[in-house]
């Protein structure tokens, strides 16, 4: 507040802007604007707009990181992945399998229990904050700590859950990270483990703003507790169920440091998701058109998926 | 911890005077009997329990002696407590890990400056200011919030190529720091500040950067820390880019480090466990403090979305 009153015995260079300022307080210099913008515009269209268009122009050519010329191939890159018999259509698709696969079933999960914590966590009690960011820790350290405590957390033969299932009487030793169905359940368990606190804390903001006057009403009507959980709380939270439902499977659908980390897309590819192989044939083979050319078909595909997420949605609110 | 971090919405409450109709049994700030609260404590402590005992297995392991390290059953307490985990990965030269922890700072902290320099300068004219091509740069910025970053991995890897950035840290801070969330974020909060507040310092002769610098950021110091430790968080565990773009061992942030540790120390588990506890303390202590800021910030920006 005090700052308009600092502002005002401005002196020497700015004199004259002041007698403009005067004149027409609300017509400043026409480029002032772009002034301000050009430092995040530089950086905006030299990184974000220049690679979308690029990146569009790359999947057309025979992009080769080592080769002298890239000829332009048309739409051959994206031909290919659509060829059954070649081996990157089967391999890309095998990766896109894993992606879809680990999306359905770690998104219901990282909806629903997240919901459950942060109606726990909207009750009143005394440490709530202490509960609520215990519940976000283990969020704030990254997925390679994660990758490397699961790592050994889950280890066939020395690992605690092992352990303590030998300990109950399971004999066979679980290979968590090593065969299927086990490796997926490990995927989506360290997956739900890890980031269930950041849903939940999203939750409890869109809980926290639900009126109460809505459920003393609900009360009043008769509903009890579930009633009044479907009823109201449901129908209140539909903006925020429908943008933490996007973000998950945006983010489901963008896994790569678990697997990466905690099976290296073992056994035989079958965890080896998307965005593992999008960089493994652009980033590691260099083969960059083809990897570019895969990039906007998942891209394509998951802008379709939160599009219908929106308007399904949508139209339940109409 | 519990005591400290009180939650203005509950413990700061002034108590309600109990109603002599009511139930003793039950709780009039909350409406719940004591077996409810008995209950819902209950399952809070499990949960607790079931998050935080990982992140305890971590520590005590890495003070471990690696026999003790995989010996059944399962000791929470190093029997023959030791800091030869941390001592062996000390001495490898090809896990220079407080290296690793400098370089993961040093790029968190100017990625963060960046951001918040240029999202809150771009965001100021959009929210404040008329001008030829407004509608459309907004419109631009917000479109690409859909657009999933991997589409910008390979054509940004030949322009890092291209500027030589490739295994130097410019690699990390620059391309990422258009945050076009950042500017969306902060235009709502700018076009919540009053105009007369503007119309006064341009009256008394003030130009647009001096009230953008006296005015605006002042008022927003809020939304910018909310924004500036989500930036940091995002760019302290970027994964995925520092693994492609750096090479050598001494320039590696401390997520792309650890992974090489995934390999080299395969079954020597105290040192992997010392190389995770070291990049997870610091940021859990930082995290304690500023907890409270990161999950309404988390929170706000969620709705917002």
């Amino acid at each position: 507040m005090t700052a308009t009153t600092t502002a005002a015995p401005a002196t020497g260079p700015v004199a004259g802007a002041r007698a403009a300022a005067t004149l027409s307080p609300s017509r400043p210099r026409p480029w002032t604007p772009y002034l301000f913008l050009a430092p995040f515009l530089l950086i905006f269209g030299t990184f974000v707009l220049v690679p979308a268009v690029s990146g569009l122009w790359m999947s057309l050519h025979n992009w080769d990181f080592f080769l002298p010329d890239r000829p332009f191939v048309g739409l051959q890159n994206y031909v290919d992945l659509f060829t059954p018999d070649a081996l990157v259509a089967q391999q890309f698709w095998e990766s896109m399998r894993a992606t879809g696969l680990f999306v359905v079933l770690s998104v219901p999960l990282l909806m629903a229990i997240p919901l459950g914590l942060a109606l726990l966590l909207n009750q009143r009690f005394r440490g709530r904050t202490f509960f609520r960011a215990v519940f976000f820790a283990p969020y704030v350290l990254g997925v390679s700590v994660i990758g490397l405590l699961w790592q050994y957390l889950l280890n066939g033969n020395t690992g605690l859950i092992n352990g303590y299932l030998a300990q109950l009487g399971v004999t066979e030793a679980v290979p968590w990270l090593t065969a299927t169905p086990w490796v997926w359940i490990s995927l989506v368990g360290v997956t739900v483990w890890w980031t269930m606190g950041f849903n939940s804390v999203v939750y409890l903001a869109g809980l926290q703003n639900v009126d109460d006057a809505l459920y003393d009403a609900a009360k009043v009507d008769g509903a009890n507790r579930w009633q009044q959980f479907v009823h109201v709380t449901i129908p209140q939270l539909r903006p925020v169920i429908l943008f933490v439902l996007t973000m998950t499977v945006l983010a489901s659908a963008n896994m790569f440091g678990q697997s990466y980390l905690l099976t290296a897309g073992n056994p035989s590819n079958e965890t080896r998701t998307a965005i593992m192989f999008i960089a493994e044939v652009g980033l590691e083979q260099f083969r960059m058109g083809l990897a570019a050319a895969m990039s906007y078909l998942l891209a394509l595909l998951l802008i379709a998926v939160s599009a219908l997420n929106f308007l399904f949605l949508r139209q339940k609110e109409s | 911890m519990a005591t400290t971090v009180a939650s203005p919405g509950s413990t700061t409450r002034p108590p309600t005077p109990r109603q002599p109709a009511e139930r003793s049994r039950r709780d009039p700030a909350t409406g719940r009997g004591v077996v409810g609260t008995l209950l819902l404590y209950a399952m809070l402590l499990i949960l607790s329990v079931l998050i935080l005992a990982p992140l305890l297995w971590m520590l005590s392991t890495s003070f471990k002696t690696t026999g003790d390290a995989t010996v059944l059953p399962p000791q929470w307490i190093p029997p023959t407590p030791t800091v030869e985990g941390y001592t062996r990965l000390f001495a490898d030269a090809q896990a220079p890990l407080l290296r690793w922890l400098g370089n993961s700072v040093l790029v968190g902290v100017l990625h963060t400056v960046l951001v918040l320099a240029t999202a809150s300068a771009a965001a100021y004219p959009l929210a404040r200011m008329k001008f030829a091509g407004r509608r459309l740069i907004f419109a631009l910025i917000i479109a690409t919030l859909f657009v999933p970053g991997f589409v910008f991995l390979m054509p940004n890897y030949l322009i890092v190529d291209g500027l030589g950035w490739l295994d130097t840290m410019w690699a990390l801070v620059i391309p990422g720091a258009a945050s076009a969330f950042g500017v969306f974020f902060l235009v709502q909060f700018f076009q919540s500040i009053p105009a007369e507040l503007e119309e006064a310092a341009l009256i008394d002769g003030a130009n647009r950067w001096q009230i953008f610098v006296r005015v605006v950021l002042p008022l927003s110091r809020a939304p910018l820390a909310t924004l500036g430790l989500l930036s940091f968080l995002g760019s302290w565990n970027d994964f995925l880019w520092p693994l492609y773009v750096l090479f050598n061992p001494e320039q590696l942030t401390l997520p792309a480090g650890l992974a090489t540790l995934r390999g080299a120390y395969a079954t020597d588990f105290p040192a992997v466990m010392a190389g995770a506890a070291i990049a997870s303390v610091p940021v859990l202590i930082l995290f304690a403090f500023v907890q409270r800021y990161v999950i309404a910030g988390v929170a706000r920006s969620g709705l917002k979305g």
